[in-house]
């Protein structure tokens, strides 16, 4: 195409001179010269990065076996029951070798994929649809806004009554603890939609339901993604009460149940437990999202 | 294709006021224009005259306070693809590659996925952009992403194409550049074309009749027919002709009289978008 041609001159012949203008063999040269210095560097500054981090977790874990092994008593706060590391690795180690474990983990990763879903699935809709028509936001956000202050351990006592299962009250919370980041993030990326990609949407022919699924659902899905790793967490947060209470599996029943019965090594193996499953699945909905929109890392 | 005979727009006092209840003002006022089909025009104007205005009300996203905005015939009573929309910046889809987003208005139209993959190259090749189907936006620079941004118009065969200057974001380089390209585009696909600009070197460069607008409430205050021969090339700009009915612009944007900047105005109306927002 002859005018394509010229025009393309102005932008892409200017991406492209940097490769032309070198023969192969001085652009090599350059490269190493430039690479062999810099790049050690770069990756000795990285090293540090990481020994620095890994300094800082060591530490934690000494000041703790000092602590704990002194029965530091500062008054205020006494270390007299707190177990050692050494004595949670090994409950820790105990517990990876015994069935238990299993049992536990699936009670607990089945109750927060059920309620997470459902608030997934919940939060998304409505949140699109609150964020788009004045007269539902006008409708449901008055309720859900005088809902969401309302700690996920307060339903506790209610959702017993109401759920004819202890399993389904559990699920139940560890929803209603999901919803809200979920649906207020959704609301926020809705309302965030750029005015202008809606307009040219519209003029290339978009209908109402064209415009819910090929703008709105994608430009807020940055939001709404952050709204669902928001959501994992407090997922894992509120399912853990309610197994403390109402459990009879479970990672956070297996804590409280330490406690009662003494076993305070345990407890830390259970905090730990669900310290990294929580951050687990965060990071998973984190890395989907990022899988799932290619263009948005472009962006920033 | 016989798109020729297509594109005659026919606005008569039109009225337009904008705004809510006591910050309610006239952004046009009794404003007539006539355009034959295939005829380039620009709209030239200080900024905040209500240019914008104008392609919103031919856009369909405006609408009218009295007086009617007239299509071949056919009363503008919302946004159509037959009126392809271009914006100072490009409003590309981010999440969708260069050549969905240009394939975008016949996935409207329900058309097949691998026909509408191949008029959208078709389109790219015409803006010399054949190589970049698979970049995202983020990835073009500013002059390439408004050519994707025509191509993603001109899919939909619109009759006539509504242009809110959309080189006024490009370096000088770069504008010049593309209006070449829109002229050579618009030899092939005889649309009508409404261009707004208040660059009044773009503006005789392009059209081939003038439209100057007074500053808020918006009319027109002249007209100019320009009989520059086509094809036009960079010498047109240092011909005394040019030089001449340039310097009688000026003094139409630029009398003495100060007048207040006012806040600019977008194709969707004053500055709560909000209300477009719900309003669909």
């Amino acid at each position: 195409m002859a005018l394509s041609s010229s025009f393309r001159s102005a932008e892409t012949d200017l991406r492209q001179s940097t490769k032309e203008t070198a023969s192969p063999q001085s652009l090599l040269q350059s490269l190493r010269q430039q690479s062999a210095l810099p790049s050690f560097e770069i990756i000795l500054r990285q090293w540090g990065r990481y020994g620095l981090r890994l300094a800082s977790v060591a530490a934690c874990l000494l000041l703790w076996q000092w602590a704990s092994s002194t029965h530091l008593n500062l008054g205020l706060i006494t270390f007299q029951n707190v177990p050692s590391p050494k004595e949670v690795i090994q409950a820790a180690w105990t517990l990876v070798q015994s069935p238990k474990l299993l049992s536990h983990l699936s009670a607990s990763l089945y109750r927060v994929f059920a309620g997470f879903v459902v608030a997934a699935l919940a939060g998304i809709l409505l949140g699109m649809l609150i964020g788009r028509m004045r007269w539902l936001a006008d409708v449901l956000l008055p309720p859900l806004e005088l809902l969401r202050p309302i700690p996920a351990v307060a339903w506790i006592p209610l959702s017993i009554l109401m759920f004819p299962s202890s399993e389904i009250s559990m699920i139940y919370i560890t929803f209603i603890g999901a919803l809200f980041p979920i649906l207020l993030n959704t609301i926020h990326g809705v309302e965030g939609v750029d005015s202008r990609l809606i307009a040219s949407a519209r003029s290339l022919g978009s209908g109402r339901r064209a415009i819910f699924t090929e703008v709105i659902l994608p430009a807020a899905a940055p939001s709404i993604v952050t709204g669902l790793s928001i959501g994992m967490g407090t997922a894992w947060f509120c399912l853990v009460t309610a197994e403390m209470i109402a459990g009879q599996f479970g990672i956070g029943y297996y804590t409280w149940a330490s406690y009662t019965i003494q076993n305070y090594a345990d407890i830390i193996v259970g905090m730990l437990f669900i310290g990294i499953m929580g951050m687990g699945s965060s990071a998973l909905i984190k890395k989907l999202g990022n899988l799932l929109m290619p263009w948005y890392l472009l962006q920033r | 294709m016989t798109t020729e005979q297509f594109g005659k727009v026919d606005i008569d006092h039109l009225h337009i006021e904008l705004g809510e209840r006591q910050r309610r003002f006239e952004a046009l006022h009794d404003v007539s224009i006539s355009i034959a089909p295939g005829e380039f025009v620009c709209v030239l104007g200080p900024s905040g005259c209500g240019k914008s205005t104008l392609l919103g009300a031919l856009a369909g996203h405006l609408e009218a306070s009295a007086g009617s905005v007239r299509v071949d015939g056919a009363v503008v009573a919302g946004p159509h693809p037959d009126r392809g929309l271009v914006f100072q910046h490009h409003t590309l889809f981010p999440w969708k590659r260069v050549l969905d987003n240009v394939a975008f208005g016949l996935k409207m139209k329900g058309i097949a996925r691998g026909e509408r993959h191949q008029r959208a190259r078709g389109l790219l090749k015409l803006v010399g952009l054949e190589d970049f189907e698979h970049s995202y936006p983020a990835h073009l620079s500013g002059g390439m992403q408004q050519r994707v941004e025509i191509a993603r118009v001109l899919i939909n065969h619109p009759r006539v194409m509504l242009m809110d200057e959309p080189f006024g974001a490009l370096d000088a380089q770069t504008r010049l550049k593309m209006q070449e390209l829109l002229l050579e585009v618009w030899a092939r696909i005889e649309t009508t074309i409404l261009f707004i600009t208040h660059d009044i070197d773009e503006a005789l460069f392009l059209a081939d009749r003038i439209l100057v607008m007074s500053p808020r409430p918006g009319r027109i205050i002249e007209e100019i027919r320009l009989d520059f021969p086509r094809p036009r090339g960079p010498e047109l700009v240092t011909s005394p002709r040019f030089t001449e009915l340039k310097r009688h612009c000026l003094a139409l944007l630029h009398p003495e009289t100060k007048v207040v900047p006012l806040q600019r105005l977008s194709p969707l109306g004053a500055a709560d978008l909000r209300d477009i927002q719900f309003a669909i």
